[in-house]
């Protein structure tokens, strides 16, 4: 800089730093999409938590008219053998949303040891770890997911197992983007300085100003678990004894519900499972626009509609 | 070069984790269910017996290292063991693989085509209708699970329309020719496959190519191309939008790998016969060796496209060619 | 005096955010004679880059031109649509942007960067732009064979003169050049200047220069424009700024940096931060860090008042009457 440059003639404007749960909140009440993420995925937790309050009949009970084609008394019909599926759909709603979050957390939590790891340490550490993240990245995942659980026992901890082997990938590259540029700041300099191990810079420093990159990388997860999961199981690999949307779908698809007139009884849980990935992708929007503002949507001003194509460069 | 040396060796990197993940696994099984699934083969001949018990690690009359290299010998000579029903595990997929290659390969270069050109126009025409509708509407659409739409589709004109037909890949009892007729069958049977795919594919592809257009077009060499007057297409082209797509065609290539479980899975629901459902068929069977020829198939094909992918970035960007 | 070839009046240009309309460009004008050399000189964030591009049509979203009026041979570029602009663009006025290692296409050699240009505006044969290329080079001083190298293969200072080699392709009447230099180390600096310069002076295009180096306004600029919280502070010819400096922020620029020459002296600087242009300080801009401020300051912004040659936009040069509180 020129000893003659005006920014020289002026003092720097002290930094405003203000909460990140603040400007989420405000970022996502803002963001039309966001909000609409946000109240999806607020109904689905609240159908997890009080089913009961919404559908009194229970799930298994094989007391009704096998079946049957929507109703008033069954606002989705019923299955093969008599069940309500309307009321299935709603208590599954707790174990899939369960299984999404605990695998997402695990995963994003992996997913970013390993890339704030490789980011830190640099050098040969990083170049294992990158090659390790890469080949998990190209391996085709549901093949893989296919092959891992046909070998295991049906269920939700194989499925969860599997998922989280095949998806801590994911993010891992965008962590250790974030990591990198992270590295070389001052406060990191004056931890090592004081001796601190690298372990506790990792998790203590540098992790939380990574907050809003692994809140929208945890998001983006579930997005992708919601429909591996469902898939996994549509194909057969869950339990289909326990209640998940997914194992509906299988179910549903041995029936031939398609066809038998309780169309319902598949479409339901697949539009669930459509509207739980929505909702998660839809809130995720909000980070996507505060992290990069030139994607912020542009207000339209009346005057320049005579220049087309003039909203670019 | 260096660039492209590092890719290889991820490539071999990669081809050697998936034959040790396939090796691995059947070791991880206890042993006497190993040993009952081998018994559910059928005509097999003692050659290829002994090779599956190396694998599955069976009899163990060798210790594990060189059933290792044994196994990884066999597979770079291309024998990759018997189906349950004792045909070569290669020859029932390339049976099967031309019906896949047609129906990912066709689907993947129209959605990439569609992605690509809607990322494209809608990033140019920032803030007009098209950027409102478009990327919204296919992102959302690319984060429904390809079975539902498939099942929608289905269900709207296959079991209520009635206009194409529920599935397979041609109609029962049609002869296989060249002839009109039977082609037209096999696309009336492909269309909504196909169709399910492409709604799905193009999404994925649409939003991250609207954004990485975004950021290219607040470039500044995409501004000093608008003052030097080029016309308006030139710049979104020749300037934007090509620069926009190659660092990413790499990652395309990468999502390849999520395309092929989507066809495995809309292969399912179609009763279409390709790889997918061969994939399928072989985990209800617990046809091992087929399985694991399958991973290795796919995870083969994700990496010669990304190669592929990563040759041609080397190609066309100068900036990569700096030895 | 000669028809001037530039005419700025009361361009406005507007951000507009989620909160509020930022304005970043408030009623500014001035005028560019033919062959003249403007400075315009600020702090980041006065709105100097924003008024070049909104002097050449080239803001980018959400930037707007709001009102105003930027007459050039005749006509309000303004009001033309894109198609009329287009023609004018690059053979009429041409724009040097401040980092040719992002203003160039890095996928595309020198040569092509030209030829695509040349094509845009007629149809020439091959030779003829193989030629008026290797002219172009010939005039900043690169050897014509890097026609075939690629941005990342040129030194800073190389490409830089290759962005203005291309800016001259049609000689055109004004160069809009912004902080060209600023990317560059002192002695590239001096060398590019001088070579701009000499460039202006043989060929005779004008030239509006924005930087926030005041040394290299102060030896090659005719006339000075400074510029604050969006608005034009004083304009005048370089050397009356630089004697006679009258709106105290252009004082206070003054009495910021040493003179190599001069005796030893205190540095002063300016005290406070610039204004935030979405909520800009009542009345003069300028008055919450003005050592001169008085009370009808805080009340009333004042217009541009002529002293001498100067325009200067300070209420100390006002009429008594005005200066009394509204």
């Amino acid at each position: 800089m020129a000893v003659t440059d005006i920014s020289l003639a002026e003092h720097a404007p002290d930094v405003e730093v203000t909460g990140a749960p603040a400007r989420f909140l405000r970022a996502v009440l803002g963001n039309k999409k966001a909000a609409a993420g946000a109240v999806i995925l607020l109904v689905m937790v609240f159908v997890a938590a009080f089913p009961g309050l919404i559908a009194p009949d229970s799930p298994h009970a094989t007391i009704y008219a096998q079946d049957a084609a929507p109703s008033s008394a069954h606002l989705l019909g019923t299955t093969q053998l008599g069940e309500d599926v309307f009321s299935q759909l709603i208590w599954s709603t707790r174990l899939t949303l369960l299984v999404t979050l605990v695998v997402s957390v695990i995963a994003t939590f992996i997913s970013m040891i390993v890339g704030v790891t490789a980011a830190y340490f640099g050098g040969i550490t990083d170049r294992t770890l990158t090659v390790i993240i890469d080949v998990f990245l190209i391996l085709p995942v549901l093949p893989l997911l296919i092959l891992l659980a046909a070998y295991l026992p049906p269920g939700v901890t194989s499925l969860s197992i599997v998922l989280i082997i095949t998806s801590w990938a994911f993010q891992a590259r965008q962590l250790r983007s974030q990591g990198l540029s992270v590295r070389n700041r001052d406060f990191l300099v004056a931890a090592r300085a004081r001796g601190e191990r690298g372990i506790y810079i990792i998790l203590v420093e540098i992790v939380p100003t990574m907050s809003s990159l692994l809140a929208a990388s945890f998001l983006a997860l579930c997005v992708y678990i919601v429909g591996f999961a469902a898939a996994l199981q549509f194909l057969g690999l869950g339990n289909s004894g326990q209640l998940m949307w997914g194992t509906m779908l299988y179910n549903a698809q041995q029936a031939a519900a398609l066809e038998a007139g309780n169309a319902w009884w598949a479409l339901g849980p697949g539009a669930a499972v459509a509207l739980l990935g929505a909702g998660f992708a839809l809130l995720n929007y909000a980070f996507d626009e505060i992290g990069n503002p030139a994607l912020r949507p542009v207000r339209k001003r009346r005057r320049s509609r005579r220049r087309r194509g003039r909203a670019a460069a | 070069m260096r660039y492209l040396t590092r890719r290889i060796g991820l490539f071999l990197v990669t081809l050697w984790a998936a034959l040790t993940v396939n090796f691995i696994i059947p070791r991880v099984m206890p042993g006497n269910e190993a040993q009952a699934v081998l018994g559910t083969f059928r005509n097999i001949n003692p050659a290829a017996l002994h090779a599956l018990q190396i694998q599955f690690g069976v009899n163990a009359h060798q210790s594990v290292l060189s059933s290792y290299f044994e196994y990884l010998g066999n597979c770079l000579t291309g024998q990759f063991g018997v189906t349950a029903q004792g045909v070569p595990v290669m020859s029932e997929i390339g049976s099967k693989l031309p019906w896949t290659l047609g129906l990912v390969g066709v689907t993947t270069v129209i959605a990439f085509l569609i992605g690509t050109l809607a990322g494209v126009a809608s990033a140019w025409y920032r803030g007009g209708r098209l950027d409102a509708i478009l990327p919204p509407a296919l992102f959302i659409v690319s984060t429904i699970p390809v079975f539902f739409v498939g099942l929608l589709l289905i269900y709207v004109f296959a079991v209520k329309l009635n206009w194409l037909p529920l599935g397979g890949n041609y109609s029962v009892g049609a002869t296989p020719s060249f002839s009109a007729s039977f082609i037209w069958d096999v696309l009336k049977h492909a269309l909504l496959p196909a169709l399910s795919l492409v709604i799905v594919t193009s999404g994925l592809w649409v939003y991250s190519m609207r954004n990485n257009m975004i950021t290219t077009i607040a470039e500044d060499y995409v501004k000093t191309g608008r003052a030097k007057g080029l016309p308006t297409r030139r710049v979104m082209f020749g300037y934007a939008g090509r620069n926009a797509i190659l660092p990413n065609l790499t990652g395309f290539a990468m999502q390849l790998g999520y395309v092929l479980g989507g066809a495995i899975v809309i292969e399912y629901l179609f009763s279409y016969p390709g790889l997918g459902y061969l994939f399928y068929t072989a985990t209800t069977d617990h046809d091992l060796p087929l399985m694991q020829g399958l991973f290795l198939f796919y995870t083969l094909a994700v990496l010669v496209c990304v190669l592929i992918a990563d040759l041609l970035t080397a190609v066309l960007d100068p900036r990569t060619r700096e030895a | 005096m000669a028809e001037p070839l530039l005419e700025v009046f009361d361009l406005v240009v507007d951000y507009p955010t989620d909160t509020a309309d930022v304005r970043a460009v408030d009623h500014v004008s001035f005028t560019v004679g033919q062959g003249e050399f403007l400075g315009i000189v600020g702090e980041s964030g006065c709105g100097k880059t924003t008024l070049l591009f909104g002097v050449a049509q080239l803001l980018s979203p959400p930037g707007q031109v709001v009102a105003g009026q930027v007459v050039f041979r005749g006509q309000d570029m303004v009001r033309l649509t894109e198609d009329e602009l287009r023609h004018m663009r690059w053979r009429d006025y041409s724009v040097v942007m401040q980092s040719a290692m992002n203003a160039l296409n890095p996928m595309k050699s020198i040569g092509a960067q030209f030829k695509d240009t040349l094509q845009a505006h007629g149809s020439p044969s091959d030779d003829e732009i193989r030629q008026r290329s290797a002219e172009v080079l010939n005039l900043v001083g690169i050897d014509p064979v890097h026609l075939k190298s690629y941005p990342h293969q040129l030194s800073g200072g190389m490409r830089q003169r290759a962005m203005i080699a291309m800016a001259l392709l049609f000689t055109p009447q004004l160069v809009i050049m912004d902080e060209p230099t600023s990317a560059l180390d002192v002695v590239a600096q001096r060398s590019l200047m001088n070579k701009i310069k000499e460039l202006q002076l043989s060929l005779g295009f004008a030239v509006i220069f924005v930087t926030h180096d005041m040394s290299v306004v102060s030896r090659y600029s005719d006339r000075v424009i400074v510029m604050y919280a969006g608005q034009v502070a004083e304009v005048a010819r370089t050397e009356t700024i630089f004697d006679q400096p009258l709106h105290p922020y252009t004082r206070g620029l003054m009495s910021a940096f040493p003179s190599i020459r001069g005796p030893r002296r205190e540095l002063a600087g300016i005290p406070g931060t610039p204004p935030d242009l979405a909520r800009p300080p009542t009345g003069c801009r300028f008055h919450p860090r003005c050592p001169e401020v008085m009370p009808v300051c805080l009340t009333k912004p004042p217009d541009l008042y002529a002293v001498g040659g100067t325009q200067v936009r300070c209420l100390l040069y006002a009429e008594d009457k005005e200066k009394e509180a509204v």
